[in-house]
């Protein structure tokens, strides 16, 4: 289930003048949907409905046609992430390995549940589909740092690095 | 001239467990010594050894070192680089022998049975420097078929071939690029290469790209060529960024040298590949699905026919290959049909690229020829299961396909024998299950995989799926009816047969086959609500042995929900009273039994 944001919309006119530039040098490229959502939700985080109208008045597309690519790949999110994005492996290599043991001590811990964020903005979690690090299996990631082999008794000490 | 080579695996298995770190090490540690004329270092793809990691292998001696850290980097420069002597307590311990002398990585019992012609130059040669590949025979194929051959000659030798599309369905690869071929030259047509690697615990293709990148960009512009098609389309998740980055650099690469883009080799076809981001929708490895995704729309299937070969990316002509076929193709080029056929089954020529994971030993990248015993792979290999477990079964094709059991461990492994027995090839993962994996719960995890990936076009997947699941669920839960068994046979056959893609009509495939090879172990889940893997929460109960409990009231305080309490019982030779759990206050988290020294706590 997907879950909208609350979050006031934040954008900068910095990011708008990137995005604009952007969606004029692309917007000729065949298929350009997909790749200036995925720039915007590069320049944004994420992609709210403000963003989505940017994008849609840019390349002259419904956005009703945005909104139906948005929401159909896991990718992009419609409500802002933590400053922390952790996100577990439920992969299959992962899973049978003790990863879901895993995912729901980390719902517990931060007290969200899955797709959320933390009050403070801090933590976002969610679950992923294999990255494919599965000979570490099971494997988190906080942005960009791997953790494997994960035993759920070092949790603690690597949320308390952030 | 080096006179030593350091290869640091850079492929994501490695990288994630600190490889970039050890490379840092390195390089500057030989900056250190002065030994930057004499020692090169080098990021190669993934040598397959995946669970060792980060993995460093030194030339011309190829000491194959394990799971190194920086830390160690220092030692090994020292000893090995300058005095020439390998630090055999850093070495992968399969490689030295009782009398202490270093085996070949080819005498390893991972490594011996493998035949690595997709893999063939990941872990060998640098990925972001075309001259490597070059330099191990890289663009002579298309050079060949450019200069020598005809298209439909080329054609004609993937047909001989025998090569069968590595992405799951086996559909000869030769035949595909024959559908597509007409009409060359007179309309625009369409090369792509499917790199969505969605099916959970397959990381095959992902490893070419990383490690090869050069080869796929090859094949296609052979592809193009057979089929007269001049515009190509990788479609790789956005979740494998070392793969996009590398094969940017080698489609960079390959346009300066002119490999790529107009009249290559001098001759006047011109062709051109771009990448395109997937945004992590499973569903999108389908191929009409992955085009309409291409096209910048929601990735979902359409009807078919028109098959692509007719109408595929944006209404043309299109053919779509996976990642690991095209890595098959210089090769079959520059050897020969014949050479591709003398590896592996009739049916099936050639080698399977595997990702083992699960409960194994050596979880990693394996090829190996088709027609290997599956107890070949997990046995020899995977180097059996850990902690003296049992071998269960092994799940292939992933939420599309089914598990293999113990008693079927014999079966060679190629396209047809797996879809004999209920489970299909699908794109190369091998998850390994031992006693402690409960196939129902097995089942309903990749059911739940593809009730959430289901794009919803079709009811008989979107509406189908969520029903099978829910069956599932009243089974796990202990609610389960004997009758239940039927319907979800019922409804299994009928989701096979009326969905739109292959995504709906392969989902029931691991509810199927779970059920026909472990029926007593859905039946027990049923009448006796009982879980024998000891996996399925809702019927777990956890009991504390008051003979072996010596007291100690360890798991009183982990328990969180306060549900074990003292009883007046002392256990001979024990001082304190034993301890006992209340089933109706018990969460069944297992924070009790985690924490047991004693043994006393079990589950069942």
């Amino acid at each position: 289930m997907r879950k909208f944001s609350t979050v006031p919309f934040k954008g900068t006119p910095e990011q708008e003048a990137e995005l604009r530039t952007w969606l004029q040098e692309h917007k000729n490229m065949r298929g350009v949907e997909m790749p200036a959502l995925q720039k915007a939700q590069e320049i944004y985080g994420y992609l709210p409905i403000e963003v989505q109208r940017i994008v849609a008045a840019e390349l002259d597309v419904p956005l009703e046609d945005l909104y139906g690519i948005s929401t159909f790949y896991a990718q992009f999110s419609l409500c802002p992430k933590g400053d922390y994005r952790i996100s577990v492996c439920l992969g299959t290599a992962c899973y049978v390995k003790g990863s879901g043991k895993i995912f729901e001590a980390l719902q517990e811990k931060l007290g969200i549940g899955a797709g959320e964020c933390t009050a403070d903005g801090k933590f976002s979690l969610d679950a992923c589909r294999c990255i494919g690090a599965c000979g570490l299996a099971p494997v988190m990631t906080v942005n960009d740092e791997v953790y494997g082999r994960l035993t759920g008794n070092e949790l603690d000490e690597i949320l308390a690095k952030y | 001239m080096f006179r030593s080579h350091v290869m640091i695996c850079g492929g994501t298995g490695c990288t994630s467990s600190g490889s970039d770190k050890v490379a840092e090490a390195f390089e500057n540690e030989i900056l250190a010594n002065g030994l930057e004329n004499e020692v090169k270092v080098i990021r190669t793809g993934c040598f397959g050894l995946c669970a060792l990691g980060p993995i460093v292998v030194i030339y011309p001696e190829g000491s194959f070192y394990s799971r190194i850290n920086d830390s160690d980097v220092k030692e090994i420069v020292s000893e090995h680089l300058l005095k020439g002597r390998p630090v055999t307590k850093l070495l992968y311990n399969e490689t030295v022998a009782e009398d202490n002398t270093i085996k070949s990585l080819d005498e390893t019992a991972f490594y011996k049975k493998q035949v690595r012609v997709a893999l063939r130059n990941c872990g060998v040669i640098n990925p972001e420097n075309i001259e490597e590949y070059i330099g191990y025979d890289g663009y002579q194929a298309l050079g060949k078929v450019l200069t020598e051959m005809t298209p439909d000659e080329v054609i004609q030798v993937i047909l001989d071939s025998g090569l069968r599309g590595r992405g799951g369905g086996g559909f000869p690869t030769g035949l595909k690029w024959k559908f597509a071929s007409s009409n060359r030259g007179k309309v625009q047509k369409y090369v792509c290469c499917n790199a969505d690697e969605g099916d959970p615990g397959a990381f095959m293709d992902r490893s070419v790209l990383e490690g090869d990148p050069h080869a796929l960009l090859e094949a296609m512009a052979i592809a193009g060529y057979a089929i007269g098609a001049n515009k190509g389309y990788v479609y790789v998740r956005a979740e494998y960024p070392i793969a996009v980055n590398r094969l940017q650099i080698a489609i960079d690469q390959a346009k300066e040298y002119g490999l790529m883009g107009e009249n290559i080799f001098g001759t006047d076809f011109s062709f051109d590949v771009e990448i395109k981001l997937g945004a992590g929708a499973f569903v999108c490895g389908e191929e009409t699905a992955l085009m309409t995704s291409i096209e910048g729309h929601r990735g979902e299937p359409r009807p078919r026919p028109p098959f692509p070969a007719v109408k595929g990316l944006f209404e043309s002509p299109t053919i779509l290959n996976n990642v690991e076929t095209y890595a098959n193709i210089p090769r079959i080029i520059l050897n020969g049909a014949e050479w591709f056929k003398s590896m592996g089954t009739e049916k099936s020529p050639g080698t399977k690229v595997f990702a083992l994971g699960g409960k194994i030993t050596n979880t990693g990248l394996v090829e190996i020829p088709m027609g290997t015993t599956l107890r070949t792979v997990v046995e020899e290999i995977g180097g059996g299961i850990p902690n003296g477990k049992k071998f269960k079964a092994a799940q292939t094709g992933g939420p599309s396909g089914g598990c293999i059991p113990a008693s079927l461990i014999d079966t060679p492994i190629d396209y047809d024998n797996l879809i004999a027995i209920g489970s299909m090839m699908g794109s190369g993962g091998l998850i390994v299950m031992d006693e402690d994996d409960c196939m129902v719960d097995i089942a309903k995890f990749f059911l739940e995989f593809t009730v959430d990936e289901s794009c919803g076009k079709c009811a008989p997947c979107r509406i189908g799926t969520k029903r099978l699941l829910e069956l599932l669920n009243k089974i796990t839960s202990g609610n389960g009816e004997m009758e239940d068994l039927v319907r979800i046979k019922e409804l299994s056959e009928f989701i096979k047969a009326n969905s739109l893609c292959g995504l709906g009509q392969t989902a029931p495939n691991p509810v199927l086959s779970t059920l026909h090879y472990f029926y007593d172990e859905y039946v027990e889940h049923i009448q006796n609500k009982r879980c024998p893997a000891g996996v399925c929460k809702a019927l777990l109960n956890y009991k504390i042995d008051q003979d072996k409990c010596i007291g100690c009231g360890k798991c009183a305080k982990n328990c969180p929900a306060d549900a074990i309490t003292k009883t007046t019982y002392i256990a001979p030779g024990h001082k304190l009273p034993s301890l006992t759990i209340d089933p109706a206050k018990c969460v069944k988290c297992g924070a009790c039994m985690d924490g047991c020294k004693f043994g006393a706590i079990s589950k069942g």
